[in-house]
């Protein structure tokens, strides 16, 4: 009985669920001792990461806030992941996503609702041709998405540059564009919780006054709706099921009638729509324009790492998210609070990674643990 | 026009530099079968380090050296994540891409008081330049020629690593495990082991790389300074078709692009200097797609070896 529960305890972990979590733990130990190399006392600086992102109803927010433009464009990649591609170029889709976002939501005049709608559909559309540039390359010539979309980013980058500085879109004395129009907002009660009613009301509930200290917007809501659908494309849907196909098998797909080029682009499209998504709604949301970039902001190549620690399914991307929302925020409070270096983040993340890409070296640990409870039973 | 002429060959061939060193740890790299996107890491570690030791040791070689041997150290990672365990070598060369910028940020932050950027070395501290004063003071050779060292090293490591790859057994076994490290294995070749050596030099290439430009083309480090060069090289290496000399005429391509950008920043020519930048990614992509003659990567590149596998 009891054996019978360890060994379903191990095969468990030997999911990708439990690998996950140990190369999660892995990269925290790491974390730990590259602090207390640098003579910091890492359970000191974890306990002010955990506190400053969970002691106070803003922080909470703000870590959200953070999570939601990741969570996306790990959809996208986690999307692009299960039919067959790697997507690298969330980066460059999620620039081209803002970009346009910040065009529309400032030259365009439409109503509330109809004009942030408008707004996020526009860049989608962009983001997703951005995207399936990458994917009509590799189906018509072959052309490897992982080259191609480290281009697209870099082109995608300097076009941004290029149009923020443009006449008539480049507010005068800033490197950045002109906001967009109160319309195409997301933020939540933005005009009403500065307001004299607003603030008297908010007077009253002190954990929802400290919350909307935060610039709280639909961002987190579209982002779960995201998941949801790509979790009901993949699933329930003939087209996630033939690009699913596409990813499991190519040549067997193709025997079974499936037009995998075709399916190829498809998927690069809808790839990019989600990263472009993930610019707009962070625009619409908390930046409200864009500025001229001088590298490369993160949120594609953060979003690969969010994928990867959800095993890519949509699910794990909100998750994988969330974890590395609460680890970008909480992470330059050890800064100023002990003077230890902020970059340690990206140290533990890069080790997740590492060890989420060879789960053959926990599956080997485990074995050898095995078979070593093996000989002392047989002796 | 002869003094401009001048001006922009120099800082081509100066920019190109740090590109051409990651180029050819790329070309070697992907030669054995290993994809190492990995080098945008191994460069800023490279940048990083080299900075810092010659800060502290007072001698760029020193710090040059160093700066290829914490490039490597981190390519070893990528080897033993790729080469031993068969990992998916893209991700864990976009691991090692959080980890080059991370750790260099974090040991700025520790050896410089808390700051991201490295002290500037000074000036006599700076690499050597062979050249200084043979040709007059800014005269036209003087423009072309008045290098640093790591200029000049860089185009003997091109010939150097070409002549490895296609006339040395070494060169034959490298892009033997790269086409099929099957037969390879077969005729007794070890292809972990090839592997392994090839991705480790890609690492020091690159960590070269960096360090031509933290010690050379600027004189610190700082969070920006390589954002992009190890793709760019990553670039120049597909541009090249997976060759060392190609390799090497890309990046002067792509250098050439940076030495435009930077001349017509000086003068009133009104070009946008970001849509020059652009260039060198549109013409990868356009000889990608193979118009302008096929570009083909090694057969197994990207693909683990097991052994016992059919």
């Amino acid at each position: 009985m009891d054996k019978n529960r360890n060994s379903k305890l191990l095969n468990w972990i030997s999911g990708n669920f439990g690998f996950t979590l140990i190369s999660i733990l892995i990269g925290l130990i790491v974390g730990a001792v590259v602090l207390s190399i640098a003579g910091f006392n890492p359970i000191e600086a974890y306990g002010v990461m955990f506190k400053g992102v969970f002691s106070k109803p803003k922080y909470i927010a703000y870590a959200i806030i953070y999570a939601t433009p990741l969570i996306i464009t790990g959809l996208s990649v986690a999307f692009a992941f299960r039919t067959g591609l790697f997507n690298i170029g969330a980066e460059g889709q999620y620039i081209i996503g803002a970009l346009v976002a910040a065009l529309t939501g400032y030259f365009l005049k439409f109503p509330p609702v109809i004009h942030a709608i408008l707004v996020i559909f526009a860049a989608a559309l962009a983001a997703g041709l951005w995207g399936g540039i990458a994917g009509f390359l590799k189906a018509r010539f072959g052309v490897h998405e992982v080259i191609a979309t480290i281009m697209l980013n870099w082109i995608a980058l300097y076009l941004n540059n290029y149009v923020v500085m443009l006449e008539g879109f480049k507010r005068p004395q800033t490197e950045a564009s002109y906001e967009v129009h109160q319309t195409a907002s997301i933020g939540l009660f933005e005009n009403w919780k500065v307001s004299d009613a607003g603030r008297e009301w908010l007077s009253n509930y002190p954990f929802l006054a400290d919350m909307m200290r935060a610039p709280v917007n639909l961002g987190f809501i579209i982002a779960i709706i995201l998941a949801l659908l790509v979790w009901f494309i993949l699933n329930k849907t003939t087209l996630g099921y033939e690009l699913r196909a596409v990813g499991l098998n190519k040549d067997a797909a193709e025997y079974g009638g499936i037009g995998v080029k075709k399916s190829i682009t498809i998927s690069m499209i809808i790839a990019g729509a989600l990263a472009g998504t993930a610019g707009a709604i962070q625009v619409l949301g908390v930046t409200k324009s864009v500025a001229v970039l001088a590298a490369m902001e993160g949120y594609g190549f953060n979003g690969i790492a969010v994928s990867l620690i959800g095993s890519n399914t949509p699910f794990g991307s909100v998750l994988g998210g969330l974890l590395f929302g609460i680890l970008q925020y909480g992470g330059p409070k050890i800064q100023s609070a002990l003077d230890a270096p902020s970059e340690v983040i990206n140290i533990v993340i890069g080790t997740i990674v590492f060890f989420i890409a060879i789960p053959k070296f926990i599956k080997l640990v485990l074995s050898f643990r095995r078979k070593k409870r093996g000989e002392q039973h047989a002796s | 026009m002869l003094a401009s002429i001048a001006f922009i060959i120099g800082t081509t061939l100066m920019y190109s530099t740090p590109l051409i060193y990651t180029a050819l740890g790329g070309v070697i790299s992907e030669n054995s079968g290993v994809v190492n996107i990995g080098l945008e890491g191994m460069m800023t570690v490279g940048a990083f380090v080299g900075a810092t030791v010659t800060y502290f040791s007072g001698n760029p070689w020193v710090g040059f050296l160093a700066a290829g041997l914490a490039g490597g150290l981190l390519a070893l990672l990528h080897a033993i994540a790729s080469v031993t365990f068969g990992a998916d070598q893209v991700v864990s060369g976009i691991a090692i891409n959080f980890l080059g910028p991370g750790l260099s940020l974090f040991f700025s932050r520790f050896f410089f008081e808390g700051s991201t950027m490295t002290k500037p070395i000074p000036l006599n501290q700076m690499m050597p330049r062979p050249f200084n004063g043979v040709f007059p003071k800014n005269s036209f050779l003087d423009q072309i020629f008045n290098q640093y060292a790591t200029v000049y090293l860089a185009f003997v490591l091109v010939f150097i690593v070409w002549y490895v790859l296609y006339y040395t057994r070494f060169g034959l076994r490298i892009r033997a495990v790269g086409e099929h490290p099957k037969a390879a294995d077969t005729l007794g070749v070890n292809v972990f082991k090839i592997r392994y050596i090839a991705v480790i030099l890609s690492g020091i290439f690159a960590g070269f790389g960096g360090a031509a430009m933290s010690i050379a083309v600027v004189s610190n480090f700082r969070p920006t300074l390589i954002s992009g060069q190890g793709f760019i090289a990553l670039a120049a290496m597909i541009f090249g078709k997976w060759k060392p000399q190609g390799a090497m005429w890309a990046s002067l391509l792509f250098g050439a692009a940076q030495g435009l950008i930077v001349y017509l920043g000086s003068t009133a020519i009104n070009i946008s200097s970001q849509i020059l930048a652009m260039l060198p990614y549109i013409l990868t992509l356009i000889i990608l797609t193979g118009f302008v003659g096929k570009a083909v990567a090694p057969a197994a590149d990207g693909i683990p070896y097991e052994k016992g596998e059919r």
